[in-house]
């Protein structure tokens, strides 16, 4: 096991940030972690980075714990935080030799890891780092999170910001540095990139809800799954829909309605409402979950459980 | 930046040692001679003679002058009254009133004391049995006011750089998120702090140097002591203060708590250090107080190097009570400065 997250909870005052999340990443995975803003990822992945002190459970690196032995974590992570936090006033250059001494090393020394995101900025390299476009700051802060030839790699919203082809080198520079056999956390709030994990979990209001390997078709899901267009505006017929009594959740994906139902039997009664409402343009189809409508069913799941339970957010 | 740390210090050592003067010209006078006599004439001629006073109202109407006053036109009346020359012969005693406008406590005492001088000199011209006090002003023997101011500034503007940019530039680092990526790498925490006090330590040690060049040049600043001793002193200096900016930083998160407690501290401290007013005349509570004073210290050590030419006994006192201050405020700023939360 590259990492070992064991019971770990986390409260800021009065808040519950972190909720007895426990799981486990295996050597030289992909492991993401998938959840809305404020889910608590940044605070877990900080606990992982050896920056904040867990309330209470355990984080093991490579067999090493953050508390404990933080010394011996800093050596063998490369953590990227989701805020750029290298040195703006530094050229990239200046950047990368700057970690790679810090780490004890030189860039000559790994840069065949690191080649394949480097040269991408190697042009800029004279550049203050201040001076770089989104894309390429994060180019430049993965690079010096390599330079030591990290064990895990830590990347807490390395894509939040950047553009969608960026993004997608990004991820195809993931793939490269994971088959050198580094394990690799990373968390996102895009589900379309959760399917480009090994394994995702989902995070939401500090606790792992569940993990899934999106490669699997989800044959547990109980429910079925239906899609909705409309050409005469989608909310209100969001709306429309949620006031159902046979809809069980609807959420907005892209340009069209996903509905799940309380139960089978609800598809035809739906069928002949939906006729009645007289549009032409409305189209049901009954279509094959996605990741993201998993999770979204998921989190309507947890949002109505709590609401029943009278919690407050 | 680097050019702005240079030039601001040169801009007020220089604007600072001219300006913050506490030699007095000009003061303006009025009089109210209502004598007409001999005496009287040449009491007022003394004053006349004086750089310092300026006779700007002559009148025999107290009143006047004193309206004068109360619309700030003069500092100062004098007021001789109608018998002034005849008690002064006859009863070798005479009445003399001194009007000072007091709303700068400081200037008033100044005035009266200028004042004092002239007329006591006026009393002794007539009188030869009289013993005459020849000061002699030690250390500064022409009362140079500036040599006085410049080597407070020089205190301040080494302890502006040491306290103030070192603090400043560790929680920028923490509000730009860089302490972030630092904190976790293998970089130990004394490194860090090391790291950050030295370049802060060496461009301080540099700004004292140039103002000495500066003071000698430009003012004419004795340096009567050793320089190696000065410099020895200042770095013990240095880490104090550079101790004290380093652990304001550890407790503060934005560059504005950080500006807000470091005022409030630089502010207190070098009030409080004898730049102005001496610090020996202070109530026993605040010298006190002074005691945690760094600046304090270091005013009292510049000016007895430079000015007196103190050896390191003289000085040892100060040296080894600042580096106990020095040990005791790093070991607490690096205590305290966390690199997780």
């Amino acid at each position: 096991m590259s990492l070992i997250i064991d019971h770990v909870e986390k409260s800021y005052d009065a808040v519950k940030a972190l909720k007895k999340v426990n799981f486990e990443v295996n050597d030289g995975e992909l492991f993401g972690l998938i959840g809305p803003d404020g889910a608590g990822k940044t605070t877990l992945f900080r606990i992982m980075a050896s920056l904040v002190i867990p309330d209470a459970g355990h984080c093991l690196i490579q067999g090493h714990n953050v508390v404990k032995d933080y010394r011996e974590v800093r050596k063998i992570i490369g953590y990227m935080p989701g805020r750029f936090s290298l040195y703006m006033d530094l050229s990239v250059e200046e950047n990368l030799a700057f970690y790679a001494q810090v780490f004890g090393t030189t860039v000559d020394e790994n840069y065949d890891l690191i080649r394949d995101v480097y040269e991408q900025i190697a042009p800029f390299k004279k550049r203050l780092a201040g001076k770089l476009s989104g894309g390429m700051k994060q180019k430049l802060a993965l690079s010096c999170a390599l330079i030591h030839r990290p064990e895990v790699l830590i990347l807490d919203e390395p894509t939040t910001g950047v553009d969608a082809v960026s993004r997608m080198e990004f991820w195809d520079m993931l793939k490269k540095i994971q088959k050198e056999g580094i394990t690799i956390v990373v968390s996102t709030p895009y589900m379309d990139e959760a399917e480009l994990c090994d394994r995702v979990g989902l995070i939401q209001k500090g606790s792992l809800l569940e993990i899934t390997d999106p490669s699997k078709p989800y044959d547990k899901d109980e429910t079925q799954l239906f899609s909705l267009k409309s050409k005469r505006g989608i909310y209100t017929c969001l709306e429309r829909v949620r006031r159902l009594e046979e809809c069980r959740h609807a959420w907005l994906f892209g340009d069209q309605l996903h509905v799940t139902l309380r139960s089978e039997r609800d598809a035809i009664q739906i069928k002949s409402i939906l006729d009645s409402w007289d549009d032409s343009t409305l189209e049901w189809t009954k279509i094959t979950p996605t990741i993201e409508d998993r999770f979204m069913g998921l989190i309507e799941r947890e949002t109505e459980k709590s609401h029943n339970n009278g919690e407050t957010i | 930046m680097l050019p702005i740390i240079f030039v601001v210090p040169v801009f007020q050592m220089i604007l600072l040692t001219y300006a913050a003067n506490l030699e007095m010209k000009g003061i303006s006078m009025a009089v109210v001679d209502q004598d007409y006599s001999q005496a009287s004439r040449q009491l007022v001629s003394h004053f006349k003679g004086s750089p310092f006073f300026e006779i700007n109202f002559v009148t025999n109407n107290y009143q006047e002058a004193e309206d004068e006053l109360t619309n700030d036109n003069v500092d100062v009346i004098l007021h001789m009254q109608h018998d002034f020359e005849k008690n002064l012969y006859r009863e070798k005693y005479t009445d003399l009133q001194l009007v000072v406008n007091a709303i700068n406590a400081t200037e008033a005492g100044l005035i009266n004391a200028y004042c004092t001088q002239i007329i006591t000199a006026f009393n002794n011209q007539g009188n030869k049995a009289v013993l005459e006090i020849i000061p002699r002003y030690w250390y500064n023997p022409l009362l140079d006011f500036k040599i006085y101011m410049f080597s407070g500034i020089l205190v301040i503007i080494v302890t502006l750089i040491g306290m103030l940019l070192t603090a400043l530039n560790l929680v920028r680092e923490k509000e730009m998120g860089t302490t972030e990526q630092i904190n976790v790498t293998p970089i130990r925490k004394y490194q860090f702090i090391m790291a950050k006090l030295l370049p802060f330590m060496v461009i301080a040690l540099f700004e004292l140097a140039f103002g000495l060049l500066i003071g000698r040049l430009l003012f004419g600043l004795p340096i009567v002591g050793s320089l190696g001793l000065l410099f020895l002193f200042t770095c013990v200096y240095l880490l104090t203060v550079l101790g004290i900016g380093l652990f304001l930083s550890t407790i503060s998160n934005t560059q504005q708590q950080l500006m807000y407690m470091a005022f409030f501290f630089m502010l207190t401290f070098i009030l409080m250090s004898g730049v102005f007013t001496p610090a020996d005349s202070m109530p026993a509570w605040a010298q006190k107080i002074n005691l945690a004073n760094p600046v304090a210290y270091f005013m009292r050590v510049i000016r007895m190097i430079l000015l007196k030419g103190s050896g390191f006994a003289d000085i040892s006192r100060e040296f080894y009570s600042l580096c106990l201050y020095a040990t005791l405020i790093l070991t607490l700023a690096i205590t305290n400065y966390r690199k997780t939360t």
